[in-house]
């Protein structure tokens, strides 16, 4: 019955359709022509570098401010003219996570479950559900104000998820975290997969590539590509880094020789005799059995070998060179 | 409804968590104290030395203790009020708890009559602590109850309004020092604005005493309920909140 009802849902019409979203600040565009879809249960990363139009974007979808033209639908309803039916559906984690810092956790985990209208005697089993589900049982009686970054983020998280609202929209939500508090935040986006339609922005790539099934990368207020991350970032020519210990010329001049090496470069030595390398591989090839086995049988040795994860600025740079080129 | 209780609740919560409070309503309390004293003190004096004095009649404790002791209050209260308004919207602007607090099924009439029946409850209590002066002149003399209900009434009334147009100076700026000044400075200009009747003119004059915040105060006090300052306090309510309600929805028109 459990997974009827789930594939039903996951059946059904997209659950926000955001159709030439525009906003104007004065003369000045912050949101330009954007129009994506994400379907229920998708949990979707909203990238792009800061100043880019996230923020405008999705403080335009929970209806704080209408777009100057354009629309956005969630489940089917404007979000400007239906607003109040909207927000009671929408969960939201504003970037810098405003709360109330002179409440403690609970009473203001209370609080916010009695303005979303969760019943009086609901409203305790409710605020003691997302206080599990967030990590917050240490912190039940403490005020807001001297919480540590994480554990205010985690309230923030939390009073989103209160009243189990169908659409999450996060912005930043992992910010500011330390890396323990980062993996916890994600494991917990990732088990609304299927269950919550999530809307993440972010500036950070891996974030976003480990969370979301599908990535919308904005920037100067448009949007510059629609994709998985898989395919984003396989796109960018892979690079391999190495450290090998022997002679740099030779050890250069040999890795250029090896089949499906584009290019080669030395980087910084770190001790006496090993150096760094960093070796591009053509589109879609993988040498690094081969580098491996080229540089054993020459008789340095191989100290390490990794290969370079295409960071947002890599898929960035290409995205917006792609589209000038194409301008 | 269920919005308006709960930040009913947190508001007050705010209140009484914070000095604000306390600070507020003791200042009031040992400022209105202290005038309320002054005028016994020195009706007392007059009396004693009217009854030396045979003839000179007319002393009369509603007019000479009463009376002032009321004016006083409302002129501490256009000092205390702003302090109690300033908050209510510029610290959750500066704070982005609005952005969060609009983002959940709340309608802008829950919110703007949530924080202003909660400064109302402050106001009120502020008001009910000085029942001690009319019961402590009550004990000594004997004043007409009548001026002391009606001047109640109209202190109520004009702290309504004080409220009303401290919660949209709030509304419009972030900044809650800049709230302060700027509902101190509108109160008083509504206060004083009644002053320039002596040389505006017949007509202008008349207009602008009409206006005033003290003219509307002066019948009460004096023990008189005119229909006519009733509807004036409630027109400045219904005005401002108005008003407040459209710069909370501005938001959602300008660019």
């Amino acid at each position: 019955m459990h997974y009827v009802k789930r594939l039903l849902y996951l059946c059904s019409k997209p659950m926000i359709e955001v159709d030439h979203l525009t906003k104007y600040f004065g003369p000045v565009p912050a949101v330009l022509d954007v129009s994506f879809r994400v379907e229920k249960g998708e949990i979707v990363g909203f990238l792009g570098p800061n100043g880019a139009g996230k923020t405008t974007t999705i403080r335009m979808l929970n209806g704080f401010f209408p777009p100057t033209s354009g629309s956005a639908c969630i489940d089917g309803l404007d979000v400007f003219d239906r607003s109040l039916d909207i927000r009671k559906r929408l969960g939201y984690l504003p970037e810098h996570v405003p709360l109330y810092k002179e409440m403690r956790t609970e009473a203001y985990l209370g609080f916010v479950a009695e303005v979303k209208g969760v019943p009086a005697r609901q409203r305790q089993s409710e605020v003691d559900r997302v206080i599990d589900q967030c990590g917050l049982q240490s912190v039940r009686k403490k005020f807001l104000g001297n919480l540590s970054k994480g554990f205010q983020q985690r309230v923030g998280i939390a009073q989103a998820i209160l009243n189990d609202p169908d659409v999450l929209i996060l912005d930043e939500p992992t910010i500011g975290l330390d890396p323990k508090q980062i993996i916890e935040i994600r494991e917990l986006i990732k088990s609304f997969a299927g269950y919550k339609t999530v809307i993440l922005s972010s500036h950070i790539l891996p974030e976003v590539s480990m969370i979301c099934q599908r990535v919308v990368i904005i920037n100067e207020g448009r949007i510059v590509a629609e994709d998985t991350p898989e395919r984003l970032t396989g796109k960018d020519k892979r690079k391999v880094a190495l450290e090998v210990k022997g002679p740099e010329a030779e050890v250069l001049a040999r890795l250029r020789t090896v089949p499906g090496v584009v290019a080669a470069s030395a980087e910084a030595r770190p001790t006496d005799h090993a150096g760094r390398y960093v070796v591009e591989m053509g589109q879609g090839e993988d040498v690094r059995d081969a580098i491996a086995q080229s540089i054993v049988a020459a008789g340095w040795s191989l100290l390490e070998i990794h290969t370079l994860r295409p960071s947002l600025e890599d898929v960035f740079i290409r995205l917006v060179t792609e589209e000038q080129g194409r301008g | 409804m269920r919005s308006f209780y709960a930040i009913l609740k947190r508001e007050l919560y705010v209140y009484f968590s914070s000095p604000i409070a306390y600070v507020v309503v003791t200042i009031f309390l040992l400022l209105s104290g202290w005038f309320f004293y002054s005028a016994f003190a020195y009706f007392s004096m007059i009396s004693v030395q009217a009854t030396r004095m045979p003839g000179a009649g007319g002393i009369n404790v509603t007019e000479m203790v009463l009376h002032p002791t009321f004016g006083n209050m409302s002129v501490i209260m256009l000092l205390m009020m702003p302090l109690l308004t300033m908050r209510l919207f510029a610290e959750e602007k500066k704070a982005g708890t609005l952005e969060l607090m609009l983002s959940y099924p709340v309608r802008e009439t829950e919110l703007l009559f949530g924080k202003f029946t909660a400064c109302m409850v402050i106001f009120l209590i502020m008001l009910a602590l000085t029942w001690l002066y009319p019961f402590l002149l009550w004990l000594y003399a004997e004043p007409d109850i009548g001026p002391v209900v009606t001047g109640y009434l109209g202190l109520f009334l004009m702290g309504t309004a004080f409220i009303a147009l401290g919660l949209m100076v709030s509304s419009v700026t972030e900044n809650q020092i800049v709230a302060a000044a700027i509902s101190f400075g509108a109160i008083l200009m509504f206060w004083l604005i009644g002053w320039a009747e002596t040389f505006a003119g017949p007509s202008l004059g008349k207009v602008l005493s009409h206006i005033s915040l003290l003219e509307h105060f002066e019948s009460f006090s004096k023990g008189v309920i005119d229909t006519r300052d009733i509807i004036y306090y409630v027109n400045f309510n219904i005005l401002f909140l108005f008003m407040t309600m459209r710069s909370l929805e501005s938001k959602r028109w300008r660019g």
